[in-house]
């Protein structure tokens, strides 16, 4: 017993190392791909008058002049001391810049992510419910027209009703330190709402094919010979059998959450990573892209990290052996 | 116990409905005009081969049909409430309750996400029969009474926890945990091997006889539904052939059809001498690992001679399908060799010459996954003498046909795909396809084991009439101890990896035995009554013996 819950364990180290691998490699590629960028810092700092001796001299000092690899070595070992190091354009220092803007996105991401999953999962156990019936084929439909409407379009058209026609809800989502929750909550309702609708349909459709799966198992035809009602069967019979390619659907779409709100934070003025980003890319800011790419990158992994061990937990041969 | 009939059924009818695109639906009986009726306390066998309706009129009696099935005519009475006749609802009351069901595979009828126990008193807790407290009692008292390890803790396992034979007393258990009026077996002992078979048995025949249930036993296999059945009926097509006492139909059978089934194992080869020439198979010392460290196979030696018949016969994880991989060169072992026709086989697969692949073939137990779907019979059959004798075209097809005329099959099937085939005619078609490599060596793994008894009969006097006419020498793996004593002339019995006995038959099969052996043969059930009770007291008093 001892000695395989010691494998569990190995199993979900051996995840945990493999995370960190991909992550060192994804710094290479985040590090590497900056590099690539046509143009540099100190010329888009310095605009189109700048003299070669200026350009000279504020590359000498950002360092620039350096070879790639010691550049790449020191950054890392910065960021492993928990230095992002410092904004070249502005001159702040980016993990404050960052903190309160990651903050606003995980706030946004959580939100969405509260309503989106339960809905989901919820949608797709009454798809299955009701399997080929018109409740089901409504929900499908619904869900896939909203995934087939590109994410801005969407926005517009939220803004479009709830802002300009009826005028319940503000189209920007300008948010500060100082307000209060239900200030906030309601600041980003229209931002929430398109990215539940965005993945919405991917979570459900998952749901409701791997319980489906599930269903032609012998043991769910053993669940209707007790005479179990049909919710009992499904949610209690079928879904724990189908949770892992649930969860692994449903932690990719909180990444989403996370890491793919870059247009709607732009639709919505809102002020988090996305922006940051967008901002920054456009004024060649590479350490500030650096470091979000990075984080992104970072939460990215996690999340499937998680994924993983929660499949690998999830497996009743896996945690409780023989 | 009354004397009532609880359990009225007349005139049972089941269609299946087949939507082909494109075409008008089809109708199609599956079970047709079928009636019995059931005492408290009494257990009728169902027994027919496949597609005889057996299950189907099974799940009738919980006014279940499987995806497809419809129930279109006659009535199911229990204590003369007509099944059909009630709404969904009132079903999901009867179900689980008052008829309750046992499946052929325990192992895939349990929900691996959670615990035994929890499902087992699931029934009577959902529909409100017990506390939860009471039904753990009782599941407990009935752990014990199955003969199930720690009877305390039983419950707290999961499926993947305990053994296959203890799953099926659990799904017993399970069935029996609501006290309800009618329990429907189908085929509960079928996935199990012989000697955990005979356990299993004699426990639900217990368990019926203590708790007074009645109960449907479906079956292919009569040998074991006349250790338990009071009445038989025997199926065929979805009509009834012959509904008689369990003695009348072992003993006095009327239809033509009940003899064929009580006289199947009828067939015996006359074994043949050992020849002095040297053998066809020599495997020397073979052990082997799937990991490099548990070894599945001990030390095994044993050998062919040409045009005859080896038959290894063990149960699941004795290692026979593993000595058949390292024969075939699909895995290497960690020590000995294998000398075939007096040299030794490489013991990787890509070192071995074309002519060495040629002639040594295999026959695999499920034919309808060993055949490609997209191709035509022709193309399967003459593939290997394309790619063995370079023949194409004309005389390809003929050599094709000649082989088609050889297992039974016409010129027909040549233009036909696998789908159209029957399961027997399926495995005939693999048979043609070893045959046409000429191969001096065939391994034949479990290819009767998915067939139905007939059926499997007419599979294994084709291989011996093809053996006689070729000179082909078979290594036949099967878990059957009657296809071992039709077909072989020597036989190897192997037990958790390694050889227990080794000889000719009329050597092996003959006393005095070593306990393995001994065990192994007395678990086949014979057509015979009251064989069980028999068997369990002659070991009981072996064991008091000793």
């Amino acid at each position: 017993m001892a000695a395989n819950n010691h494998s569990l364990l190995n199993l979900i180290t051996k995840r945990l190392a493999l995370g960190l691998l991909l992550l060192l490699m994804i710094s290479v590629i985040i590090f590497a791909g900056t590099e690539l960028l046509p143009g540099d810092v100190a010329q888009s700092i310095l605009g189109q008058s700048a003299t070669p001796e200026a350009l000279h001299n504020l590359r000498l000092e950002m360092g620039l002049d350096k070879p790639a690899i010691e550049r790449y070595s020191h950054w890392l070992s910065n960021i492993l001391q928990g230095d992002l190091g410092t904004s070249l354009s502005s001159g702040k220092d980016i993990s404050s810049m960052i903190s309160g803007r990651l903050g606003n996105t995980l706030f946004l991401a959580t939100t969405a992510a509260v309503i989106a999953v339960p809905l989901a999962i919820f949608l797709g156990l009454i798809a299955v419910l009701y399997r080929d019936g018109i409740v089901d084929k409504l929900i499908s439909i619904t869900t896939i027209s909203m995934i087939s409407l590109p994410e801005f379009f969407i926005g517009y058209l939220l803004i479009l009703f709830f802002a300009v026609n009826l005028n319940w809800l503000p189209s920007s989502s300008i948010i500060y330190s100082s307000m209060g929750i239900l200030e906030k909550l309601q600041a980003i309702a229209l931002p929430c709402l398109t990215l539940t609708l965005v993945v919405l349909a991917h979570m459900m459709r998952m749901t409701r094919a791997a319980i489906l799966n599930v269903m032609s198992s012998p043991y769910i035809e053993t669940a209707q010979l007790k005479g179990l009602s049909s919710f009992k069967i499904i949610f209690h019979h079928a879904l724990p059998n189908a949770i892992s390619p649930i969860i692994t659907v449903v932690v990719l779409n909180l990444a989403y959450l996370v890491v793919g709100v870059v247009v709607v934070e732009i639709i919505f003025v809102y002020p988090g990573m996305g922006q940051l980003l967008v901002d920054h890319v456009s004024i060649r800011d590479i350490p500030v892209v650096q470091a979000v790419g990075l984080i992104f990158a970072a939460i990215y992994i996690l999340l499937n990290m998680f994924a993983d061990v929660m499949s690998i937990i999830a497996n009743p041969r896996l945690r409780h052996p023989k | 116990m009354s004397d009532v009939h609880f359990l009225e059924v007349q005139g049972l009818e089941i269609s299946a409905y087949i939507n082909m695109p494109g075409e008008a639906t089809k109708t199609l009986i599956l079970v047709d005009n079928i009636s019995f009726t059931l005492k408290r306390g009494e257990v009728l066998g169902l027994i027919g081969e496949s597609g005889a309706g057996k299950s189907t009129i099974g799940l009738a009696a919980m006014a279940y049909g499987r995806a497809g099935c419809k129930i279109t005519g006659g009535t199911m009475k229990i204590d003369g409430v007509d099944l059909f006749k009630l709404s969904s609802r009132e079903i999901n009351k009867v179900r689980g309750t008052r008829v309750a069901y046992v499946a052929q595979s325990a192992a895939a009828s349990f929900n691996p996400a959670h615990k035994i126990g929890d499902q087992v008193i699931e029934v009577a807790i959902e529909h409100k029969l017990m506390s939860k407290a009471e039904a753990l009692d009782y599941a407990g008292e009935l752990y014990a009474k199955l003969g199930l390890p720690d009877p305390e803790n039983f419950g707290n396992r999961y499926p993947h926890q305990v053994s296959g034979g203890q799953l099926q007393r659990a799904m017993t258990v399970m069935a029996l945990c609501a006290k309800p009026d009618l329990i429907v077996f189908d085929e509960p002992t079928t996935a199990l091997d012989v000697t955990t078979q005979i356990e299993v048995l004699a426990t639900i025949k217990h368990a019926i006889k203590d708790s007074g249930v009645a109960a449907l036993y479906i079956t292919h296999d009569l040998a074991v539904v006349a250790q338990v059945a009071d009445h038989i009926m025997v199926l065929r097509h979805g009509k009834m052939v012959e509904y008689n006492s369990t003695d009348k139909i072992i003993n006095h059978a009327s239809q033509k059809y009940t003899q064929d089934l009580v006289s199947i194992r009828a067939m015996q080869k006359q074994e043949q001498a050992v020849p002095d020439s040297p053998a066809i198979l020599q495997v020397n010392n073979i052990a082997a690992a799937y990991d490099g460290v548990t070894k599945i196979l001990k030390d095994v030696t044993l050998h062919l001679h040409a045009g005859q018949t080896l038959s290894i016969v063990g149960e699941s994880g004795s290692g026979k399908s593993t000595l058949a991989r390292v024969i075939t060169g699909l895995l290497p072992p960690m020590q000995g060799e294998v000398l075939f026709n007096g040299k030794p086989l490489s013991s990787a697969l890509k070192n071995r010459s074309k002519e060495q692949l040629r002639d040594l073939q295999m026959i695999y137990q499920m034919a309808d996954v060993a055949m490609n779907p997209r191709h035509t019979i022709g193309q399967i059959i003459g593939r290997p003498i394309e790619f063995y004798f370079g023949i194409s075209g004309a005389e390809n097809r003929k050599m094709t046909i000649e082989l088609l005329e050889q297992i039974e099959l016409g010129e027909e099937y040549f233009d036909r795909y696998p789908a159209e085939l029957s399961g027997g005619q399926k495995q005939r078609v693999c048979i043609a396809r070893a045959l046409a490599a000429k191969p001096s060596l065939i391994i034949c793994d479990e290819v009767t084991s998915a067939l139905d008894p007939l059926v499997a009969d007419g599979i294994l006097q084709l291989l011996m009439s093809l053996q006689e006419k070729h000179a082909i020498a078979y290594l036949f793996i099967t878990h059957d101890l009657a296809t071992v004593k039709a077909i072989s002339d020597s036989i190897a019995v192997m037990y958790q990896g390694s050889l227990v006995r080794f000889g000719q038959k009329s050597m092996v099969l003959a006393p005095p035995f070593d306990d393995y052996t001994d065990m192994l043969l007395s678990s086949v059930p014979h057509m015979e009554l009251g064989w069980l009770e028999k068997t369990l007291a002659n070991r009981k008093m072996q064991s008091a013996d000793n």
